[in-house]
């Protein structure tokens, strides 16, 4: 056979191949979202968002945890980005080819790509277990370990995508080292550096084994953070491995809200992403 | 201001016919006009610089004189970009990288560390290669640099942005849309942004790399005309690697080969008749 | 100097074309004196004549060395001494040119001076216009082996050709106090020499240019004014 047919053997060869396995993934995820959407869909309704976990065999809703998620990502997602930036402004602009530098990104590297129940366990030996009681602050302390080096990790590379022509231009003007960084450069890493918090976020909404440990859960409407603290993942685990069918009920729908929630996440991030680019 | 002195490498005595001295009564020829005082801005005494351990530029000597425009040319790698970005220290951004020897403006060598390098950039001011606008409106583009070390009014700083952008005859074209991005101009009025920005700190002296470069031939002319306008109030330095744009901008022309200063003078004198056979086979294009 | 090749072949090639070109126009016009001289010392007029319709293969080397300079400035931007060489050139080929038109009117004065016999023998005209020759080859030499002596040694022999000149104008006036019957081919004889005292100060101009290509210090007014001083 001649060369040019058999190159266009091998292209068709690996374009079908690499046509089948997307197909595989795309399977698997689209038979996922058709279950959660099937299972969990008919139960979303007013009463959901409205009333809080009922005990068995009661009707109820989601709503505690719903709100109790929400704060626990905000206030992991709000001490963790802030430390995350600051990292990454110094990774990027201060520690590109310092020794420090490249212990931190490397401690970095270990910590993202930590078991998250890991950092669970951390906590509850660091929190739990000096404080003598599950607190919503030491599950906000978790998601804070876990949304840090992902924010760390985008924020350097967005502030690395910067030109350095940008800078020298603004330091040839006489601006010292910190003006240039805050008015220049996050100026215009900004939007990749909000993409990073978004995808923190993201990835935190759905982690259970940290909150297990430190949050524990909460049956009843509250907000104090000092105690064990309602959250949407914890109760799915509780209902969904539980007898009584109207908990399996609300433990779909809390898993479909969860996936949701992280789909329009990861779109908003993208989209975000999208601004920088253009 | 018109130099007509030249100073070169190699110090020749004037040839009778360039000194314009009548021999006989009968025949007189009209004396060159008397050659107005030019003063050194910049004074480079033994500079010599290093990337590292490799040593880039040698023993450089070289006057750079006040309100005229220097050219820096040679081949790749010749050390004059490298000269260029000595003098307003934007080398020490990087690690590694250092210059030893004398710098002096002012009285003062530059070089000394002593010296608060933020200050002494916003005195030699410098325009790259490539259009860096910031990523902000035209005027805050502009006010960025003056705001640094002057504290002016709204109205005087509308003013000075005015001013800066009428230099670098930039105002026609961006005076309704000051409040525009920065970015959103076409190449040539990026650069001239540019301009404008370095010149709105009102440095005393004006680096210039490689300005036009990456530029259409009609901004080129542009930017050439514009510089050529600037003399009148900056010293200018600038780095080109297209001999003819020295040839027609320049009042003084460095040629430089693998970091020595191999010819300094006169740009009229260097390329009808330059003293080093190395100056001539590069500028008549017999390098290589 | 003697320079590397230019780094683009075909502008080489084209500066050396314009070299070739003032080297053959040089050589041309040297053979148009040579053979006025010819017909001046056989008393050939039909010689003189063929001289004096065939001229115009000067002026078209001339154009065409105007018109290759032109392009060449067009569309290289040369500069130093290619830039020296070119504006000379421009100017060096208006005295060849000259200096061809002088040989056809020496061509012409012979014709005039027909069959008759010679005033005197034309022994010192002959000397002055191989003088004047030997410059212009010197010069033209000068500038092919860029031997910038050898084109200082051309303007000080220009004095040769103006003493020349002297003695043959003092000769002819007394031949004309003589005899009345003189002043015919007197008049003649003093025209001819002043057209080679002329086509010396073109030499020289074409040696002063020659020294300015090669050096780009241009002597031409101070030699002149050198002159007038000692004169």
């Amino acid at each position: 056979m001649n060369l040019y047919l058999r190159r266009r053997m091998v292209n068709w060869v690996g374009l079908t191949l690499s046509i089948l396995a997307t197909l595989f993934g795309l399977f698997w995820l689209f038979w996922l979202l058709w279950t959660l959407f099937g299972n969990g869909l008919r139960w979303i309704g007013p009463r959901l968002f409205l009333e809080s976990t009922p005990p068995p065999g009661a009707n109820g809703g989601l709503a505690n945890t719903i709100v109790g998620s929400v704060i626990l990502t905000i206030a992991g997602v709000g001490m963790g980005a802030p430390a995350g930036i600051l990292a990454g402004t110094y990774l990027a602009e201060f520690g590109r080819t310092s020794r420090l530098g490249a212990v931190v990104r490397f401690v970095n590297d270990i910590l993202l790509s930590a078991p998250s129940i890991i950092i669970g366990v951390f906590i509850y030996g660091l929190i739990v277990l000096r404080t003598g009681h599950f607190s919503g602050w030491a599950g906000a302390v978790a998601l804070a370990l876990i949304v840090l080096p992902v924010v760390v990790r985008t924020t350097e590379n967005m502030m690395r995508l910067v030109p350095d022509g940008l800078r020298e231009a603004a330091a040839a003007l006489g601006a010292p080292s910190w003006k240039v960084t805050i008015v220049i450069v996050y100026r215009s890493a900004l939007p990749g550096i909000m993409t990073g918090v978004l995808l923190g976020m993201a990835r935190v909404s759905g982690e259970t084994a940290p909150l297990l440990f430190t949050a524990l859960n909460n049956q009843f409407w509250s907000t104090d953070m000092s105690r064990p603290f309602p959250n949407l993942p914890a109760v799915i685990f509780q209902f969904a491995m539980s007898p009584y069918e109207d908990w399996q009920h609300l433990a779909w729908a809390g898993a479909l809200l969860i996936t949701i929630t992280i789909l329009v996440i990861n779109i908003a991030a993208r989209m975000l992403l999208k601004r920088t680019r253009s | 201001m018109q130099s007509s002195s030249s100073s070169s490498t190699s110090n020749q005595a004037p040839t009778p016919a360039s000194s314009g001295v009548s021999l006989h009564p009968a025949v007189s020829i009209p004396a060159k006009k008397a050659a107005p005082v030019v003063t050194p801005k910049v004074q480079i005494r033994n500079l010599c610089f290093f990337y590292g351990k490799y040593q880039a530029l040698y023993d450089v000597d070289m006057d750079i004189h006040d309100r005229q425009i220097t050219a820096f040319i040679g081949p790749s790698g010749c050390g004059k970009s490298t000269l260029l970005r000595t003098l307003n220290r934007i080398y020490e951004l990087y690690p590694g990288q250092r210059a030893t020897g004398k710098i002096m403006i002012g009285g003062r060598n530059l070089l000394q560390r002593a010296d608060d390098v933020n200050l002494l950039r916003a005195k030699v001011g410098m325009v790259f290669q490539k259009a860096t606008p910031f990523p902000m409106s035209v005027q805050d583009n502009i006010s960025f640099g003056v705001q640094l070390y002057e504290r002016l009014s709204h109205s005087d700083m509308e003013a000075r942005v005015q001013w800066a952008l009428e230099k670098a005859a930039l105002w026609d074209e961006v005076k309704d849309k000051l409040r525009q991005d920065g970015t959103a101009l076409s190449g040539g009025q990026q650069q001239r942004l540019c301009i404008a920005r370095a010149v709105a700190v009102k440095p005393d002296v004006l680096l210039l790399d490689e300005p036009a470069s990456a530029l259409d031939p009609i901004s080129t002319q542009k930017i050439e005309q514009l510089i050529t306008e600037l003399k009148k109030d900056y010293t200018i330095v600038i780095v080109t690697h297209n001999m003819q744009q020295a040839a027609r901008v320049s009042d003084y022309t460095a040629f430089m080969y693998l970091g020595r200063l191999v010819e300094f003078g006169d740009t009229n004198k260097l390329f009808t008749k330059p003293d080093q056979q190395q100056t001539e086979e590069y500028i008549t294009g017999r390098f290589g | 100097m003697s320079l590397r090749q230019h780094t683009s072949q075909e502008f080489e090639m084209e500066l050396e074309s314009v070299r070739q070109r003032i080297l053959d126009m040089g050589r041309h016009v040297d053979q148009v004196l040579e053979s006025s001289g010819k017909a001046l010392l056989e008393h050939d007029s039909e010689l003189g004549n063929r001289i004096i319709v065939g001229d115009q293969e000067t002026d078209s080397m001339e154009l065409e060395i105007d018109h290759l300079c032109l392009q060449i400035l067009a569309r290289r931007q040369p500069v130093a001494g290619d830039l020296r060489l070119l504006t000379s050139a421009l100017k060096l080929v208006v005295d060849l040119e000259r200096i061809g038109d002088l040989g056809v009117s020496i061509a012409g004065r012979v014709v005039e001076l027909g069959s008759e016999p010679p005033l005197t023998p034309y022994e010192d005209l002959m000397r002055m216009l191989t003088t004047a020759r030997e410059m212009l080859t010197e010069a033209l030499g000068a500038l092919q082996s860029q031997d910038v002596a050898a084109a200082n040694r051309v303007i000080d022999k220009d004095e040769v050709v103006d003493a020349y000149y002297t003695q043959i104008f003092n000769d002819v006036l007394g031949r004309m106090r003589e005899s009345p019957e003189n002043i015919f081919r007197a008049t003649r004889v003093q025209a001819i020499s002043k057209y080679i005292e002329r086509i010396g100060d073109h030499v020289t101009n074409v040696a002063e240019r020659v020294i300015f290509i090669l050096t780009g210090d241009d002597i031409r007014h101070a030699t002149r004014m050198r002159r007038s001083d000692f004169s």
